[in-house]
């Protein structure tokens, strides 16, 4: 048996009194690929963090263990040595590719840095090393793009670019954390692939940080699942896959959404648009002329009858949260849209405020969408006060209990402020502040993608059930393929603010029509790339 | 591992603070130099504000021939003590003796108000304090020298008289109280309309916005020095023009942070939430965007007094301030400046406002450290 690349032996980290890892201990072999795999909280990330010591001290600390790379003892090493092994022997990527590059500084100028800190390359060999190294991750056309600035680039590619950084001084291991978690499906696919492949090619070993099972089952040789800073079962990939042993692990694989939707039942029209338009003026010069627009929503016809799911899906900047929030009038459009019988386009926004009661949304983010000031029964009991004023505080506070209760809270919530909750209960919450309204009509906008999976098929449940007991219209906003498919009547594709296709969900899963569709499904439910859909 | 099942473990926090609020008077207190400065502020303020109680030149409560007066509130004409003012001055020995003849008074600590003109002074104007001299010295101006009934420590100029023979100490509580009175108002009406204005041109943005800056823009380039100068010598300076005159260039302080936030919140998904449920705009921003820019606001809060404060002395250092004769910090260094004979004029002025800013500082960096999310309680 070789030696191992990275051993962790019996790590703990600590912030202040809390144990974030709890005596964590496994093994990177050269050239062999180990997952993290944990829903968060569960410590994997500061594992990895702790690896390169780059986690905030003195507000972190080490109590125990140690961290072996080729036999050497991280841990001991002072800040001069750990700057020799950082981005040259070990590597990292990580998940926001927004925000790990810096905004000011050109392409060239990022890569060449790190030839230039480890290798003292000077700048025409830093140059032609970094094309070289631009080429490998696949960027087209890497002359030109020597000069372009982050925000020239599109997600994928800027991943793409960390990757070559990461991959300059051709480190021995790669720590990758979460480094697909922000990018569309299909992208992540192709970023995937790369990873492997360059991984083959070079011969490093990878450490890869996900929550993502499926990530995971493509491309690690051997997993480790975390929860609450231990590993409870770790082995071969496919030995976990084929028989896990822990509850938790058999929990994880569990927690995919499951089920199917309700058949749907009415007939009547809730809300239909006909030529929806939302297009946002590009301005250019000292006059600020109009020179153009960008076409968020363009021309949509959509239907969504009593009763029904429709799920909008499509690739981030495919408009189908401008278009859920068109149809609520939160941004401005043009084209008609019909709200039970009733054109609200023309509406004012007073006129307006009487269908609100109707129409209600729930966001993504179930960290932006609470306010932090409110307690909850205030967060919840806010739209009555616009829509039920005449109600008496008691009225209120037993609305406010029921709907709590309907959506699984304890009514003892409302006294506490969101930052005492979970992401699921928070979102629990907010689905209750749209509740308590008694819609007709509800825009649900990425709902799940903050959520952990295991609570996201929670979530998934209490929508159908809500659904089931009140007789609601969900138009469901995700690009998430696995949670649509559970909850979804119908499914419209979306790309560059155009319906690319439309249809029952079955059809769209089973027999879909257009070349997108197809793409998009590959890679969301196989994670395979299919070409001709790079981006 | 139901989600539902498992609620926050922290119990309900007891009082009506909510945790965050908590957090920041925890953070306050660990902040020993704020703390205290904060304490030591206060009570200064609180004994200033009944400065009436604690150096005036009429006695707090008296008993005349039976009758209860409170002379610190009420004027009495002499007549009732047989004399034939119209106001009674009661460090006049004819009426002292006549009041404490036929009853006694309540006199407090410090027998002089802030107006009071002592001409029972031993030396010329302006007198040294009183513990630079013996006793003898120091009633040696009473007609009836050591065996004066009114040669007690209460009547005597604890830190000398000045240019006019006013008591300095009576001075200096009356201006400290007036300062700070001044420098409150100036500060909370400056933040209304600063915050008000703030929150108008972040939240609606676009024209309003564009409209609005380029006002205040023009609007801080006025030079608010000569304006005061110009129309404090066409108006008669009083407390309210002073504060109206210094309020018109002092509101534009809080617009730009507060214009900042709300810039910034308006965009947050729980505002989108609360226009999809209908509610107004002004709810909005009272309810939901305000309390994020009031971090802001209040962490400038006290920066806002201190720096009032100071404007206000330097106005009457120059002689642009309040109305002549008012107990003023500024006038008292205007006094020291000119009578440099006389180093406690200048001394107690500079020591006095220097502690008052300071404290006053020192406040201020607490209450921002508190507010600071990135602070951690060690």
């Amino acid at each position: 048996m070789t030696e191992p690349l990275l051993s962790i032996r019996d790590l703990h980290v600590r912030f202040g009194e809390t144990e974030a890892v709890k005596g964590v201990s496994f093994d990177v072999m050269p050239g062999e690929t180990v997952a993290l795999v944990g829903e968060s909280g569960s410590g994997k990330s500061v594992t990895a963090l702790s690896v390169l010591k780059l986690l905030p001290y003195p507000a972190a600390s080490h109590p125990k263990g140690e961290i072996l790379f080729k036999g050497r003892d991280l841990m001991k090493a002072n800040d001069a040595e750990l700057r020799q092994v950082r981005g040259n022997d070990i590597s990292m990527i990580f998940q926001e590719p927004m925000t790990s590059l810096n905004p000011v500084h050109t392409i060239e100028r990022q890569v060449g840095e790190v030839l230039a800190v480890h290798r003292g390359l000077r700048p025409n060999a830093a140059r032609a090393r970094t094309i070289e190294l631009l080429t490998q991750v696949g960027i087209p056309d890497p002359q030109t793009r020597l000069g372009a600035y982050p925000h020239q680039l599109s997600g994928g590619q800027r991943q793409r670019v960390m990757i070559a950084m990461a991959l300059a001084n051709e480190p021995d291991l790669l720590i990758a954390d979460e480094p697909t978690t922000a990018l569309d499906v299909t992208v992540q696919a192709q970023i995937l692939t790369l990873l492997r492949d360059l991984q083959k090619r070079l011969g490093m070993a990878m450490l890869f940080i996900t929550h993502d099972l499926s990530i995971v089952r493509k491309l690690a040789d051997r997993t480790c699942v975390m929860t609450r800073g231990e590993i409870v079962e770790s082995g071969q990939t496919r030995a976990i896959f084929a028989n896990p042993g822990h509850a938790y692990t058999r929990h994880l694989m569990a927690a995919q959404p499951k089920g199917g939707p309700a058949p749907t039942a009415g007939e009547r029209a809730i809300i239909e648009t006909k030529e929806l338009k939302v297009w946002f003026p590009i301005r250019r010069g000292l006059l600020r002329r109009t020179v153009g627009y960008v076409r968020a929503v363009d021309d949509v016809d959509i239907t969504i009858r009593e009763g029904e799911t429709v799920a909008i899906v499509g690739e981030s900047g495919s408009g189908k949260s401008t278009l859920g929030r068109a149809l609520l009038r939160l941004v401005s459009s043009e084209g008609r849209i019909v709200f039970l019988g009733e054109d609200v386009q023309r509406k004012s926004w007073k006129a307006m405020r009487p269908l609100r009661a109707d129409m209600q949304i729930v966001f993504q983010d179930p960290y932006g969408s609470l306010s932090p000031r409110m307690s909850v029964g205030d967060i919840v009991a806010e739209g009555l006060k616009v829509h039920a004023s005449g109600i008496g505080a008691a009225e209120r506070e037993a609305r406010v209990i029921e709907a709590l209760k309907d959506v699984g809270l304890d009514p003892e919530a409302r006294h506490r402020y969101p930052h005492e909750f979970s992401g699921g209960q928070r979102q629990r919450v907010a689905i209750a502040r749209a509740m308590v309204l008694a819609p007709k009509f509800l825009v649900l906008d990425e709902p799940t993608s903050a959520l952990d999976v295991s609570i996201q098929a929670q979530i998934v449940d209490l929508l159908r059930d809500l659904q089931a007991a009140k007789g609601l219209t969900y138009m469901f906003i995700s690009h998430d393929l696995k949670v649509v498919r559970a909850l979804a009547n119908r499914v419209v594709v979306m790309k560059d603010g155009k319906v690319v296709e439309e249809g029952a969900a079955a059809d769209i899963f089973e027999r879909p029509r257009e070349a997108y569709t197809r793409a998009l499904l590959a890679a969301a439910l196989d994670l395979a790339v299919v070409e001709g859909a790079r981006t | 591992m139901n989600e539902v099942a498992t609620r926050p473990s922290d119990a309900r926090p007891a009082g009506w603070l909510s945790p965050i609020n908590r957090r920041r008077l925890e953070n306050f207190r660990r902040n020993r130099r704020g703390w205290w400065s904060f304490w030591i502020f206060l009570a200064l303020f609180v004994v200033t504000l009944g400065a009436e109680f604690i150096a005036n030149d009429r006695p707090i409560i008296a008993m005349y021939k039976g009758e209860l007066l409170v002379p610190a509130f009420i004027n009495y004409p002499e007549a009732k003590f047989g004399g034939f003012l119209a106001l009674t001055d009661y460090r006049n020995p004819l009426n002292y003796e006549e009041i404490e003849a036929n009853g006694w008074m309540i006199w407090p600590p410090i027998r002089f108000s802030y107006g009071t003109v002592d001409s029972q002074v031993p030396v010329p104007f302006p007198s040294p304090p009183s513990w630079m001299m013996t006793w003898e010295e120091n009633c040696s101006g009473l007609p009836m020298g050591l065996e004066d009934p009114l040669c007690i420590n209460g009547n005597m100029h604890w830190l000398g008289t000045d240019g006019s023979g006013r008591d300095v100490l009576a001075r200096l509580i009356y201006g400290f109280r007036i300062s700070i009175l001044f420098g409150l108002t100036l500060t909370v009406f400056s933040s209304v309309i600063g915050v008000a204005a703030g929150a108008v041109q972040g939240y609606f943005g676009g024209w309003t916005d564009l409209i609005f800056q380029r006002f205040i823009e023009i609007w801080t380039a006025i030079p608010s020095l000569y304006v005061l100068l110009i129309i404090s010598s066409v108006i008669a300076p009083s407390f309210w023009v002073l504060l109206g005159i210094l309020l018109l260039f002092s509101w534009v302080a809080l617009v730009g942070i507060v214009r900042a936030e709300f810039l910034r919140g308006r965009n947050f998904e729980y505002i989108h939430a609360a226009r999809a449920l209908g509610v107004s705009n002004a709810t909005i921003m009272l309810r939901h965007l305000l309390p994020n820019a009031m971090v802001a606001t209040l962490t400038f809060m006290p920066f806002i007094l201190s720096g009032s404060v100071a404007t206000l002395t330097s106005l009457d250092f120059l002689g642009f301030g309040l109305p002549v004769g008012s107990p003023s910090l500024g006038e008292l260094l205007a006094q020291g400046k000119n009578n440099l004979q006389a180093p406690w004029l200048g001394i107690t002025g500079f020591v006095t406002i220097s502690v008052m800013l300071t404290l006053l500082v020192f406040t201020g960096e607490a209450v921002r450290d508190a507010f600071d999310p990135r602070k951690t309680l060690r």
